[in-house]
């Protein structure tokens, strides 16, 4: 490891020239700079200018919207990564933090923030008086309450389970707090955290669609983005627009999935705790071409080494207190004084919940929310229902043909990052021709973006089926409905579970958008909790708007609570392979 | 290989204690629970210059005991004192190598061995050089660039003493640092760290490690502290004065390993009963059973009926037959005892009557004979019978002995005890389980 090796030292003339890899490296990195400079200039003007450039239909200004779109999107994204370290820290190296925080977080979850979205534009709004900048602030909170909670259970989860000999290993090394936490937390979280990542962008993209065109009393505000084109499209009752548009977007998410996050994920695949070399290594093209660079590696290696010198940082704050607060602090009396506090807290929002609903609406009023969730919910498990018959058999299909799965896995999950609300309009001008009933046939909408989770988690699965269990099977002359019931199903049922799960939570998040839907004047509603909401948003009833939410957060977490908890538990106790 | 610059073992400082425990305790306290005592009343004193070896079965606290000598525990009573000062939380001058490795999966061996030597906050270039040296010390130029799951286990724990040897400590902890190598790997490793501890070229000025393994302990240590379970003690303390390189062939050496298998399994002068508690801690029903499978019972009961022993093995003897650890052995056997089908005397395991008549039997009465001897001399097992022979359904949830268990000991041990009772009452048809209800009955389904 010496600089006086004759082998570099032979090689040290050339070491410098850069290679074709390099051209490469430079005209990505620099183009995407270009990119961001230009999108994030027009952010900055004054909020007359998107009355003097209206969004337009004309196809050619679709590059730049898409530009617009996935610049919100990160933005959200780097927000809810660095809300992710802080909340999911202090919520797994706090007791006290944790009694609050994560129920909080479950709750912030079901929330179906795009209700609260009329609220924080004017907050938003007043944060930066005139400027685009406050509305497209308000967007990406908007983007960013669709993609933080699950990253951050994803990193508390990861505080919480690191190993125990790794845990004793930066203790004894005496790794400062600041250390560790780049040295052990987030490498160890770094895998979960860059699949919630990516599902977190999936679900930003359904959103980002809905937040461009915000109404804020009388106007509606268009930030010029693709949901934003979308909408005019939807307005003007152009179907060719639409299709450009949906054009434009599978072209953003083959972009951002090639040069994003297939690079993330196979740069994470070091971050694997497990000890051993697996054999199906993830690969990206564009991370081996960044790796063949020359000149382009080295001219980073100085930020690279800034980077890098960051964790080995002591940065350990003298914190000198007095033994006998420290004591206090850590007795069980502190700990009883916190939970009477927290109690009292919830109790007295609960009542103010309660009073406030009481006061403005009626107890009839109440029971006709929970009615119209009841038929949410009803259309919930109908369709994923279906979705299961449908995508279960297909899936195990062609999990078990290593070929196909091997190109069918990668649609798969690009479908599931399609913001499938794009695509809506198709289907609502079917539905308004035929005059069928919105009821039922604007359901299927629901599942539209996220059956696709059922199929490549059951892809998965019937790919990890166990070879011998299968060659058994044959053996014994297993056919027919046995296979299915005492082979296969059971084998699958974990993965099953957890694209489920993904999937169930994605149909509530998109019935907002699917139960209500229109098409220049004609407007389709559905009877359901998210037409309600919609409704009460659309008319500026507060109240109505709270309680829709908080009906909608209750069957949400009543669901997960009572139905998919004891199942995942189930599948992870009985029926886990290996 | 370099040599680091040295911290003689055995200079002038030999008569100066690293290390003072005295009656350290540690409890756990469960609920309402009575307390669980997992070390009682333990002293030892570590000075520079040796090898101190703790010795004792799994689950005898002597883990604990390492973590509370290295500040990552506070024990509940009495005084850990590290050269002169009052320990609290990890100290300088420990370093520690694990039974996992406990590498960091994402940064590379140099990165691994350097990472102590970043929390002491030596700056970059110095770092380098010494890692450099530690892991050409430890025999792994070459495998600097390699990630650890790119290594073999014995690559894996050189790294682990690498990373500990580099930040220069004075007192090497080492949590049976070969118990997860192959034997071949292990033996290289012991090796290699005995001969550049015998040349002084190790910077450390002492060592202590825990084994469960009674050879490692007599090859490698100048002292082996004998811990006893439930609670965990040092029971005895033996000087080990033979020089190195150590031959496992030597007569000293084998006599040394003989008696120190009679001390672990038994104590002198004590009748049977007495015996039986030694091994297998708790009385009543709350006897800690160890999950020990019938298979592996009837097994080594065939094994001592058969030649060579017909009926009588010598303990070292059988484990190295049987290519066994001690800790793996000791369970077996203890249950045999527990059930009266074998004994132990002087480091020598012996059927019993009972046992000879199990072997020689056919499935059905082996079965009779397991169903008796559980009756009569696992109090839980004839608690559960009873229980579901008691009630109209004969039914009995899991819950209901569990946490009558739980009183007595820990969670894990009732998990395991509860897990023993019932593969070994599923196999003498005494009563069923379902796992799913989690409930005991008293259906066949035959």
């Amino acid at each position: 490891m010496t600089m006086s090796h004759p082998a570099l030292a032979a090689g040290a003339s050339r070491r410098y020239a850069p290679n074709f890899w390099d051209l490469f490296a430079f005209g990505l990195l620099f183009g995407g700079l270009i990119l961001v400079i230009h999108g994030g200039h027009e952010t900055l003007a004054p909020l007359g200018s998107l009355k003097t450039s209206p969004v337009s239909l004309d196809p050619a200004r679709l590059p730049e919207y898409a530009l617009r779109t996935t610049m919100r999107m990160l933005a959200a994204m780097v927000a809810s990564l660095v809300f992710t370290f802080l909340y999911g820290t202090l919520a797994a190296k706090s007791r006290r933090a944790e009694m609050v925080l994560i129920p909080l977080l479950d709750i912030l979850q079901s929330v179906p923030v795009l209700g609260f979205l009329s609220f924080t534009v004017v907050g938003f709004m007043a944060l930066v008086p005139g400027s685009v900048f406050g509305v497209e602030l308000a967007a990406i909170f908007a983007i960013f309450t669709s993609q933080a909670w699950n990253m951050t259970f994803s990193f508390y989860q990861s505080l919480k389970t690191v190993p125990d000999d790794l845990d004793e290993a930066a203790r004894s090394l005496r790794l400062s707090a600041w250390q560790r936490f780049w040295r052990l937390d987030v490498p160890f979280s770094m895998p979960g955290l860059v699949w919630n990542a990516m599902m977190s962008m999936s679900g930003g993209w359904f959103f980002v669609v809905a937040s461009e065109a915000i109404s804020v009393g009388n106007t509606t505000i268009a930030l010029p983005g693709i949901g934003s084109y979308v909408a005019l499209a939807i307005e003007r009752r152009d179907l060719v627009a639409v299709g450009w548009a949906v054009a434009a977007m599978l072209a953003v998410i083959l972009v951002y999935d090639q040069l994003l996050f297939r690079p993330l994920v196979a740069w994470s695949d070091k971050f694997r705790a497990e000890q051993s070399a697996g054999q199906g290594a993830p690969r990206s093209w564009v991370l081996d071409i960044v790796r063949r660079t020359r000149l382009f590696r080295i001219v980073l290696a100085p930020a690279g080494a800034i980077l890098a010198s960051v964790p080995a940082q002591r940065l350990r704050v003298p914190t000198r207190r007095p033994w006998r607060t420290g004591e206090a602090w850590r007795s069980a009396w502190a700990d009883r004084l916190w939970l009477a506090l927290v109690v009292l807290v919830s109790a007295y929002a609960v009542w103010l919940i309660g009073s406030f609903v009481a006061t403005r609406l009626a107890w009839s009023e109440v029971a006709a929310a929970v009615g119209l969730g009841v038929l949410t919910m009803l259309r919930v498990v109908v369709l994923m229902v279906l979705a299961t018959v449908v995508w279960v058999p297909v899936g195990v299909w062609i999990g078990l043909r290593p070929r196909m799965a091997e190109r069918a896995q990668p649609v798969a999950q690009f479908l599931a990052a399609f913001p499938a609300n794009i695509v809506f309009p198709f289907a609502v001008v079917v539905i308004a021709r035929f005059g069928l009933s919105p009821d039922i046939w604007l359901s299927p909408l629901m599942v539209l973006g996220t059956q696709w989770y059922i199929l490549f988690n059951v892809i998965a699965g019937a790919s990890a089926f166990p070879n011998d269990l299968r060659e058994a099977a044959a053996n014994f002359h297993i056919h027919g409905w046995s296979w299915w019931r005492r082979v296969i199903l059971p084998g699958i049922f974990p993965y099953y579970v957890t694209g489920a799960i993904t999937a169930s939570g994605g149909s509530w998040n998109a019935s907002i958008v699917a139960e209500i839907a229109s098409w220049g004047p004609t407007t389709l509603k559905a009877h359901g909790l998210r037409a309600y909401i919609a409704e009460a948003t659309a008319a500026g009833d507060y109240p109505r708007i709270v309680l829709g939410i908080a009906v909608m957060s209750l069957f949400v977490i009543l669901f997960n609570r009572l139905f998919w908890r004891p199942l995942y538990a189930f599948a992870g106790r009985r029926l886990h392979l290996d | 290989m370099a040599t680091i610059d040295l911290v003689g073992n055995g200079s002038d400082t030999a008569t100066a204690p690293l290390v003072e425990l005295a009656g350290v305790r540690q409890v756990y306290h469960k609920g309402d629970n009575p307390d669980l005592v997992v070390l009682d009343d333990v002293s030892l004193t570590i000075r520079a210059g040796e090898i101190v070896g703790l010795l004792g079965r799994s689950g005898s606290g002597k883990s604990t005991l390492l973590r509370i000598i290295s500040g990552l525990l506070t024990p509940s009573g009495g005084s850990v004192r590290w050269r002169g000062r009052p320990v609290s939380g990890p100290c300088e001058g420990i370093a520690m190598v694990f039974q996992s490795f406990a590498l960091f999966p994402w940064l590379s061996v140099l990165e691994n061995v350097e990472l102590g030597l970043e929390a002491l906050g030596v700056p970059a270039a110095e770092r380098r050089r010494r890692a450099i040296a530690a892991i050409d010390l430890i025999g792994l130029d070459g495998f600097e660039s390699a990630y650890p799951k790119e290594l073999s286990g014995g690559m894996r724990q050189r790294v682990g003493f690498a990373r500990a040897l580099v930040v220069h400590p004075n007192l090497m902890l080492m949590d049976e640092p070969f118990s997860a190598l192959d034997v071949l790997t292990a033996e290289t490793l012991r090796t290699d760290l005995i001969e550049l501890w015998s040349e002084g070229r190790l910077p450390i000025e002492s060592i202590l490690m825990v084994t469960h393994n009674i050879e490692e302990a007599v090859l490698l240590c100048d002292r082996i502290l004998i811990f006893s379970s439930n609670p965990g003690r040092v029971a005895t303390e033996i000087e080990v004065d033979l020089v190195h390189p150590r031959s496992r062939t030597d007569g000293a050496f084998r006599q040394l390993v003989d008696d120190i298998y009679a001390r672990m399994t038994e104590r002198p002068a004590e009748k049977a009963e007495k015996r039986v508690k030694e091994g297998i801690p708790g009385s009543g029903i709350g006897m800690a059973l160890p999950d020990v499978s019938t298979n592996l019972l009837s097994g080594l009961m065939e094994t001592l009926a058969a030649e060579p022993y017909r009926g009588k093995a010598d303990l070292p003897d059988l484990a190295a037959t049987l290519q066994m650890e001690a800790d793996e052995l000791f369970p077996i056997i203890e249950t045999l005892q527990l059930l009266r089908f074998a004994e132990t005397a002087e480091g020598d395991v012996r059927l019993t009557a009972v046992g000879r008549r199990f072997v020689d039997s056919d499935v059905d009465v082996r079965k009779r004979l397991f169903a008796e001897h559980l009756l009569a001399h696992v109090p839980l097992v004839a608690l559960i019978r009873r229980v579901l022979d008691e009630r109209p359904s004969h039914r009995a949830p899991f819950a209901r002995f569990s946490e009558e268990l739980e009183d007595h000991m820990s969670e894990e041990r009732a998990e395991n005890t509860m897990r023993a009772v019932i593969s070994w009452g599923r196999y003498a048809e005494l009563f069923g389980y379902n796992e799913e209800t989690r409930r005991f009955n008293l259906e066949n389904p035959a």
